[in-house]
């Protein structure tokens, strides 16, 4: 497995105008399979347009303590692009103006970027009414410095949305990494063990279960029940819901789709399981991604392509929420990934 | 260097005869669909029968998964493992179930062929003195 970003590894893939040159080229070129413009052109979704604003995802950096193997991030120790409390600052102006009802942290380890506990204190003074943080458990077992953080993301009441890709070591620790599904289960039990995730309790934890491999995920609601057994019956851990997150061919993922051959089946699944009504409800249509360096995208994977948004405002200084709001989103054949089978967000399904 | 240069070119025949002239293509899976083209109603029945014997039911759709994936061994077929072992996958189904399964086919197997040993057996006996 490997222990370096692309971007550190000089692989051609960190280039995104060469990861946009494999998307747009190859079996969509030919018109073997068509390109995402002309599929939802047919179902009558062109262009593509923003609903109401309701979340506000924020990357706070790209440096993470893990280098899992299906990151569309291409995050790691190795990353160096952490937002400034300057861009933080910005971010804050916003947060407290946006209609949006819920706030998104992500990053790489959103805990890694050191102004991550001032920006989260300020972010929680806006009174927004649901704050993200999504943590990769493992951060959370890093180091002393971070042990506390479960009763920090408690006494700012944050909602947190945890990766797990499997309930069993095996799989875990072939996509995240060697000893990952271990800290993951103590840092689960910890966060159990301050009302995180319990039957009732306001302090919420949802799972995030994506394939460990070149296959699309199963039923959300199914695989939720298994995952509440196992992890219940194995290790007594409890949690609220589980989001099934669909792989989307870019970074690291797509690396991995083309060295193992499973690039075009992949890309013919996702096709296959195109499902007009999930288009409906793609996550870029409510949602607004900022980048450390404070650019706006449609989404998380845009930012990751490096595709901004097609607006005046590019930018958090000039942030202007009606003026975002008239645009077209910016596509791809990477947005296959969010309109297969029940559709996929970070909230999971979307049908 | 010529006998170099005919291996290599025999290797390179080898390689076209076996992507050419095969009984199955794995591309064909993703066609299957197709056989509704040369009969609509029929192609159609079977799809939708098909359907819906894989929901949740009575047994969920994980098992039948794994009930699928044995027969698919069983009767040998290449297209329903590759089907059934990604499908199984998708429904985070662990490689030791999927084993676990192909072993209950195998042994259904197994098991079909040696009783009728008891058939050999009866038969000995009848013939013997």
């Amino acid at each position: 497995m490997a222990t370096k970003s692309l971007k550190e590894r000089h692989n051609a893939l960190a280039e995104t105008n060469k990861q946009l040159a494999i998307l747009n080229g190859g079996i969509f070129e030919s018109g073997e399979l068509p390109y995402f413009k002309d599929k939802i052109a047919a179902t009558g979704h062109t262009p593509l347009r923003p609903k109401k604003l309701e979340i506000l995802q924020i990357n706070i950096g790209y440096m993470c303590n893990q280098v899992c193997e299906h990151c569309h991030v291409d995050a790691g120790p190795d990353r160096q692009e952490i937002m400034t409390r300057e861009t933080m600052r910005l971010c804050l102006s916003v947060i407290q103006n946006t209609g949006a009802h819920t706030l998104d942290l992500t990053g790489g380890a959103p805990e890694m970027n050191p102004d991550f506990r001032w920006f989260v204190e300020e972010a929680a003074k806006a009174g927004i009414q649901d704050f993200i943080v999504r943590s990769n458990l493992t951060i959370l077992r890093a180091n002393k410095k971070y042990y506390d953080l479960p009763e920090f993301f408690k006494k700012h009441n944050v909602h947190i949305i945890s990766s797990m890709p499997h309930y069993t070591r095996g799989k875990t620790d072939k996509q995240r990494g060697e000893g990952v599904f271990d800290k993951s289960i103590k840092a689960l039990q910890e966060l159990n063990a301050v009302g995180y995730g319990m039957p009732g309790s306001s302090l919420r934890l949802d799972l995030v279960y994506n394939p460990s491999g070149a296959f699309l995920p199963g039923d959300q609601a199914a695989m939720e029940r298994d995952f509440k057994k196992a992890l219940k019956d194995d290790f007594d851990i409890q949690f609220h819901n589980l989001f099934a997150i669909t792989n989307l061919p870019i970074a690291r993922f797509l690396d991995y789709l083309i060295a193992s051959e499973n690039y075009e089946d992949y890309m013919y699944a996702l096709v296959e399981a195109y499902n007009p009504i999930a288009v409906e409800n793609v996550m870029c249509t409510n949602t607004l991604s900022v980048s450390w360096d404070g650019w706006l995208y449609d989404c998380d994977f845009n930012q990751m392509l490096g595709l901004k948004v097609a607006n005046k405002i590019t930018h958090i200084k000039a942030y202007d929420e009606a003026m975002l709001q008239d645009r077209n989103i910016v596509i791809s054949q990477h947005c296959y990934g969010c309109t297969a089978g029940a559709g996929s967000s970070c909230q999971g399904v979307v049908t | 260097m010529n006998v170099i240069l005919s291996v290599n070119a025999l290797f390179k025949n080898l390689k076209i005869e076996t992507m050419t002239n095969t009984y199955y293509d794995p591309a064909d899976l993703r066609k299957f669909g197709s056989i509704t083209e040369w009969s609509e109603e029929l192609g159609k029945k079977f799809f939708d029968y098909y359907g819906n014997v894989f929901e949740e039911g009575a047994l969920t759709a994980r098992e039948k998964s794994l009930i699928a994936l044995a027969v698919a061994h069983v009767v040998k077929c290449p297209y329903c493992i590759d089907a059934y072992t990604k499908d199984g996958l998708e429904k985070g189904i662990t490689k030791e179930e999927m084993m676990e399964a192909v072993h209950v086919g195998a042994a259904i197997v197994s098991g079909a062929t040696l009783v009728h040993g008891v058939q050999m057996m009866n038969k000995y006996n009848k013939l013997s003195m």
